[in-house]
């Protein structure tokens, strides 16, 4: 009779009453909320940096391209620089997308295991070299051999308005810069499309070759797709990298207080990472510095914004194919 | 009847009443067969010497315990069998008058014409129902324009239409187990097959699921020539009007032990293997 009058039991403090999962529980809290005071006192310190250079400056630090520090007064804008940083990732992604897909393709549908084994090792050997090195080598060897294909495309295809050059110097360009960026991308990519087309399910390619697929429709409507989400996160990793690359581009790259807006055999162009450690060994003084750390923050700023697009692709790319 | 067979079988009512609904076979015409047919993975001979006919428009089941070569052999039928490394074959698998492992002959189109339903509903997860009846024009790269006839009358033949009409946008992944079999089942009639090849297709299955595609293979089994791995013995009675029963000898290759009308299979068997079989004895 008073079956509805039984009493109301809280069973959210029970799930935690045994002792060692309450240790557990606030250990692993304090360690997440910990990386995250990191990120925050990050962008907070940066975010105090870039006053000075706003102060001074104004919008026009975004707006504009400049770094006169020793004039009265002082002009410095960095909109170059951070185009400068998203072309020489284009470049980088449309060189590496394509050969890191072309390349899992073959290691995870067409290699021998053998082969397949020993690539994977190769690849991921490649990821581990430092970027110095490959900074090193792409100033010494890729250098003169990029000059000749650039001065080729440039003979050839200089109608097309990124193959111009009206300067006849073909180093320091973005195209090698990222070119260079790309050889860093292609292992990240690689390995992660790899790692998600293996996981095509063999029911899922079983079902398409019994509908009369070749290799070919295979993956463009059911191997890609089904690893799609993966794959362009992959992508983003890798651009993440090149974003934020610093040295390997700065041995290639010329830095020029212009904005090169297209023009990818043109000698010169822009990234802010490589903006900071080419002035930060001769700094000026304090109002300098200040200036290189906001432009740190907006670099950082750049790839939260990338990462936030890049989540919104995803999410995207996840619709279903009518 | 030689009913008197089944009465070690608990389900002897259902039997004798589904019985009465297969029709006798008559003679037809034979769509494909497979002569002389052995299969190896590597150097290990799974399947020795099975010659089937499979006469047109009609359900052959192929039973037998486990790893008896059933589902290998199903796999051979439509090129399937070729593409597990270290597959090998020997005989010949006729269909339209010629071999499909003569090497003028295109394994896709034998594909096309002979499609398969798979023991796991597996429909393509990134696509949505209406993309998945449509995807086999695609992989293919069969042209066809009436799209939203074909979507409609696969659905109506795989018994689905009715479930999904609304909801064709909707991703394939919401369909439950059964409704995706259809879906299959629907999938692999739009490319217009006159072979289809079914591997266990129910018993991943809840039983009014699996009542619903018997439905559905018995509709069928008037355009198509269906053949149907199961280790149902009811369904196979319910279902089919052949029987053919494979059989392995321990470390030995299966083989055919007996085949002929399901009514005789079940009703009798000539021989002793079968009779414990069908009723239940071993496997």
């Amino acid at each position: 009779m008073s079956s509805t009058e039984t009493e109301y039991r809280d069973l959210k403090s029970a799930a935690t009453s045994h002792r060692g999962d309450r240790v557990f529980n606030r250990t692993v809290t304090l360690a997440a909320f910990t990386a995250l005071a990191v990120l925050a006192g990050i962008a907070v310190f940066l975010g105090l940096q870039t006053i000075p250079a706003f102060e001074s400056q104004g919008l026009s630090f975004l707006t504009t391209t400049a770094w006169d520090i020793n004039t009265d007064p002082p002009t410095a804008g960095i909109w170059g620089m951070l185009y400068g940083s998203i072309l020489l990732a284009v470049v980088g992604l449309v060189i590496a997308v394509p050969a890191s897909l072309l390349l899992s393709i073959f290691m995870v549908f067409l290699a021998p295991k053998r082969v397949a084994t020993a690539l994977t090792n190769l690849i991921d050997l490649m990821a581990a070299i430092p970027s110095v090195i490959l900074g090193l080598w792409a100033f010494y060897i890729l250098n003169p051999s990029a000059e000749e294909w650039q001065r080729l495309l440039n003979q050839y295809l200089g109608w097309i308005p990124i193959f111009q050059n009206t300067s006849g110097n073909f180093l320091g360009t973005p195209f090698i810069a990222g070119f260079v960026l790309a050889i860093m991308m292609i292992p990240i990519i690689t390995s992660v499309s790899r790692e998600v087309l293996a996981r095509t399910p063999p029911d899922l390619i079983n079902a398409s070759e019994a509908l009369g697929s070749s290799m070919w429709t295979m993956l463009r409507y059911v191997a890609l797709p089904y690893g799609r989400g993966g794959i362009v996160g992959g992508v983003m990793l890798g651009l993440g990298r090149a974003l934020g690359e610093t040295i390997a581009v700065f041995f290639v790259l010329k830095i020029v207080f212009e904005v090169n807006w297209y023009q990818i055999i043109e000698s010169g162009g822009g990234s802010v990472a490589t903006l900071i450690v080419s002035r930060f060994g001769e700094v000026s003084g304090e109002f300098e510095l200040s200036l290189l750390l906001a432009a740190g923050f907006f670099l950082f700023v750049m790839t939260l914004i990338v990462n936030v697009i890049a989540n919104l692709i995803v999410a995207r790319t996840g619709r279903l194919q009518k | 009847m030689a009913t008197a067979e089944f009465g070690s079988l608990d389900e002897v009512g259902e039997v004798e009443l589904m019985d009465s609904e297969v029709s006798a076979p008559v003679r037809k015409e034979t769509e494909m067969s497979a002569r002389d047919v052995s299969v190896w993975f590597g150097k290990r001979k799974v399947l020795e010497g099975v010659n089937i006919d499979f006469p047109k428009q009609t359900v052959t089941a192929l039973i037998g315990p486990s790893g008896c070569g059933k589902s290998t052999f199903i796999r051979t039928l439509n090129r399937l069998h070729e593409l597990i490394p270290g597959a090998a074959l020997a005989g010949s698998v006729l269909y339209e008058g010629k071999d499909i492992y003569d090497r003028d002959i295109d394994p896709v189109h034998i594909r096309l014409k002979i499609g398969m339903v798979f023991q796991k509903p597996n429909p393509f997860p990134s696509m949505t129902i209406r993309g998945n009846v449509l995807s086999g024009l695609k992989l293919s790269g069969m042209k066809r324009s009436d799209h939203d006839d074909i979507v409609e009358q696969t659905l109506t033949s795989a018994g689905l239409w009715t479930e999904v009409k609304d909801r064709l946008g909707a991703a394939a992944g919401e369909l439950s187990g059964g409704q995706a079999q259809r879906l299959v089942i629907a999938r692999a009639l739009a490319v217009q097959p006159h072979v289809l090849l079914m591997d266990e297709p129910c018993s991943a299955l809840d039983p009014a699921s699996t009542l619903k595609i018997e439905e559905t293979i018995r509709e069928l089994s008037k355009d198509v020539t269906i053949i149907i791995v199961t280790h149902n013995m009811q369904q196979a009675v319910r279902v089919s009007d052949y029987t053919a029963f494979f059989l392995a000898a321990e470390n030995e290759p299966g083989h055919v032990v007996e085949q002929g009308a399901t009514t005789e299979i079940f009703g009798n068997p000539q021989d002793q293997r079968t009779l414990d079989y069908v009723n239940g004895r071993f496997g």
